[in-house]
């Protein structure tokens, strides 16, 4: 086994991870105070990729500064589904409450595929094929920037959820609604602004991840995926789950297929086990620990 | 009830003469209503009457297509007998996603998640087969005999479809009337109640899975030898998922009717719609269409259009009990 590989595997994994807890903090958000699960996340992401790309096709402003625009545009979709679709499916049962959003995901990709085509594109932004060397390792800058970028976000949410005022709100409607409502407490717009905050979320790593990876319309699904992988790893309404899951979820996906392909080599089976399955190894992770531990690493008890 | 009875054999007689009438394109939209009516009604038996929601049932379309393929290409058996033993393979797999999902009291989400993964899971293996094309697809090269279910044109394939429909109806008004039925009804309800009356709810959803999977897999037959081009991307996606639960939602999950009548109300209009949007390039609008009816449909008529149907048909079915 080349331990080297593995370690640089195991670097860019835990770097495109930083992104990936910004993804699922936004679901885990959503699912912590509405108890809804955004099935049309990875869909809304890739409107904030298609975004950032726009303005770096238009002005050629880098994506880790457009992102901003991919959160604003966003946390105003977010504001407005929540407001039109979601508000209306609280009180649903959970059967119901799956697939209006999954109507919104199909809109979203497909209406993203009418207005940017059906192709993959991949930007060329800046500092693309730029890398920093450490030791025997190397870091992509772009990757770097990404991680640094998304871990400062989620930092920011974080401290604005414990701070402010309206974070505060937020975090008591999550705890009680009733509750809230009685004490004067927006409720609606609570919601539709944490609702927001979430699509936020997601758009700015759509942003960060422009330079990272290419884009196409169809991407979104993957990405939904993975943001409840990670959300139910780490427990489901649990914001420090989301973050502990997207490191693991990064490094798993990056370091599973080489490592598998070396066990199969071990046991004496001929077998290659392709960097374009790695979402299997995720997929593994999440009927196990669907199995073993539904209410995920750092949830609460079994609802 | 005899009047509902009655209508519907009407309707069966006008639907077995119309092939003397349509022309090939009509026929062909025909045939997908009658495709996505099966699919729907197989499916309905998991999740319309039993409660269980699954989001993965390209999974077994495509086991029944791939392996009616392969058990055609390495043993020589027809579609004919090689589609039952797709199906006993998608229902053994059904029985394992059950058996997960079920003994370790997975619901409502965490159960549609664990469907989820089983499916795409599948499409990825698929995906990667060099027997199946890998990422070009499988092109099937036709060999026309009702023995290899090709046909070189559309008639037979209406009524084999027809048939299909035909056969989904009666499996599923005969489970209903069951035991089991009545069973899997008790136990969407109110599971605990029913557990606590004594039903054994892991039993009944697993026969139910099974069913369900079993009939979702012989449509792969069908879909491999009308189409001859299967690929994991299409046939095996989410997207494909969400095509097969849509008609039964808005026709009505848990009744005998819906899917039936969901198939009929939306499928010609995805069909037409499709090569429309597409000729004026537009690739794509429809399923933007089909996504807002979906939302529309659970925010306006929750229980299907059948139970709007019921209340403006009572007067003609006078003297039926709902069902």
């Amino acid at each position: 086994m080349n331990l080297n590989l593995i370690l640089q595997l195991a670097l860019s994994g835990f770097l495109l991870g930083g992104v990936y807890s910004l993804i699922a903090l936004g679901l885990s958000l959503i699912f912590g105070v509405m108890r809804v699960i955004n099935f049309a996340h990875g869909e809304m992401m890739v409107w904030g990729m298609y975004v950032a790309y726009t303005i770096l096709l238009w002005t050629g402003v880098d994506p880790f500064f457009s992102f901003l625009v991919s959160a604003i545009i966003l946390f105003i979709l977010g504001y407005l589904l929540q407001r039109s679709v979601v508000n209306r499916i609280l009180d649903f049962p959970e059967a119901m409450q799956v697939l209006p959003l999954v109507g919104m995901a199909m809109v979203f990709e497909n209406s993203a595929r009418l207005i940017w085509g059906p192709d993959y594109i991949s930007p060329q932004s800046k500092f693309a094929l730029s890398s920093i060397s450490l030791g025997p390792l190397t870091i992509d800058t772009p990757r770097l920037m990404a991680f640094s970028i998304a871990i400062l976000i989620t930092v920011l949410v974080l401290v604005f959820l414990k701070k402010t005022d309206m974070g505060k709100s937020i975090r008591a409607a999550a705890d009680n609604r009733l509750g809230a409502f009685l004490v004067g407490t927006d409720v609606n717009k609570v919601y539709a602004v944490c609702f927001g905050i979430g699509t936020a979320c997601v758009g700015s790593a759509g942003g960060l991840l422009v330079p990272i990876m290419p884009l196409s319309p169809y991407i979104g699904a993957p990405f939904t995926l993975i943001s409840f992988i990670i959300v139910i790893l780490g427990g489901m309404g649990s914001l420090t789950g989301a973050m502990v899951g997207g490191f693991i979820i990064g490094v798993a996906e990056s370091i599973g297929p080489e490592v598998i392909t070396n066990i199969f080599h071990g046991l004496g089976v001929d077998l290659e086990f392709p960097h374009t399955m790695k979402q299997v190894v995720s997929f593994f992770i999440l009927i196990v620990i669907l199995i073993l531990r539904p209410q995920g690493l750092f949830g609460g008890k079994k609802r | 009830m005899r009047k509902l009875y009655l209508f519907l054999l009407l309707a069966f007689l006008i639907l077995l003469v119309l092939p003397k009438v349509m022309s090939s394109y009509a026929l062909g939209i025909f045939i997908m209503i009658f495709f996505y009516a099966y699919l729907g009604q197989s499916w309905n038996i998991l999740t319309g009457y039993t409660g269980v929601i699954s989001l993965g049932h390209s999974l077994y379309v495509g086991i029944g297509a791939y392996m009616t393929y392969l058990l055609t290409l390495t043993l020589g058996l027809p579609p004919w007998i090689g589609m039952w033993i797709g199906g006993i393979c998608a229902g053994a797999v059904g029985l394992v996603i059950g058996f997960f999902g079920f003994r370790f009291g997975l619901k409502g989400v965490y159960f549609v998640l664990l469907t989820i993964s089983f499916a795409e899971i599948g499409r990825l293996i698929v995906l990667h087969l060099k027997v199946f094309g890998s990422f070009q697809g499988l092109f099937i090269t036709p060999h026309f005999s009702a023995v290899n279910f090709q046909f070189k044109d559309n008639v037979p394939y209406y009524y084999i479809a027809l048939g299909y429909v035909v056969f989904s109806l009666i499996v599923v008004r005969l489970l209903e009337r069951s035991k089991i039925g009545r069973y899997m009804v008790a136990l969407r309800e109110e599971e605990e109640a029913a557990e606590s009356l004594g039903v054994d709810v892991f039993k009944y959803k697993m026969i139910a899975i099974f069913i369900s999977a079993f009939m979702t897999s012989l449509a792969g037959a069908f879909y491999t030898n009308y189409l001859y081009y299967l690929h994991p991307s299409t046939m095996m996606s989410m997207a494909f998922s969400i095509e097969i639960i849509l008609r039964p939602i808005i026709g009505g999950m848990g009744t005998v009717l819906g899917p039936v009548i969901g198939s009929f109300l939306i499928t010609p209009l995805a069909e037409i719609s499709r090569t429309y949007f597409a000729k004026a390039g537009y690739e794509g609008l429809h399923l933007v269409i089909y996504g807002f009816l979906l939302v529309a449909v659970v925010l306006f008529f929750p229980r299907g259009v059948i139970s709007y149907m019921k209340k403006a048909l009572s007067p003609l079915l006078s003297g039926e009990k709902s069902h």
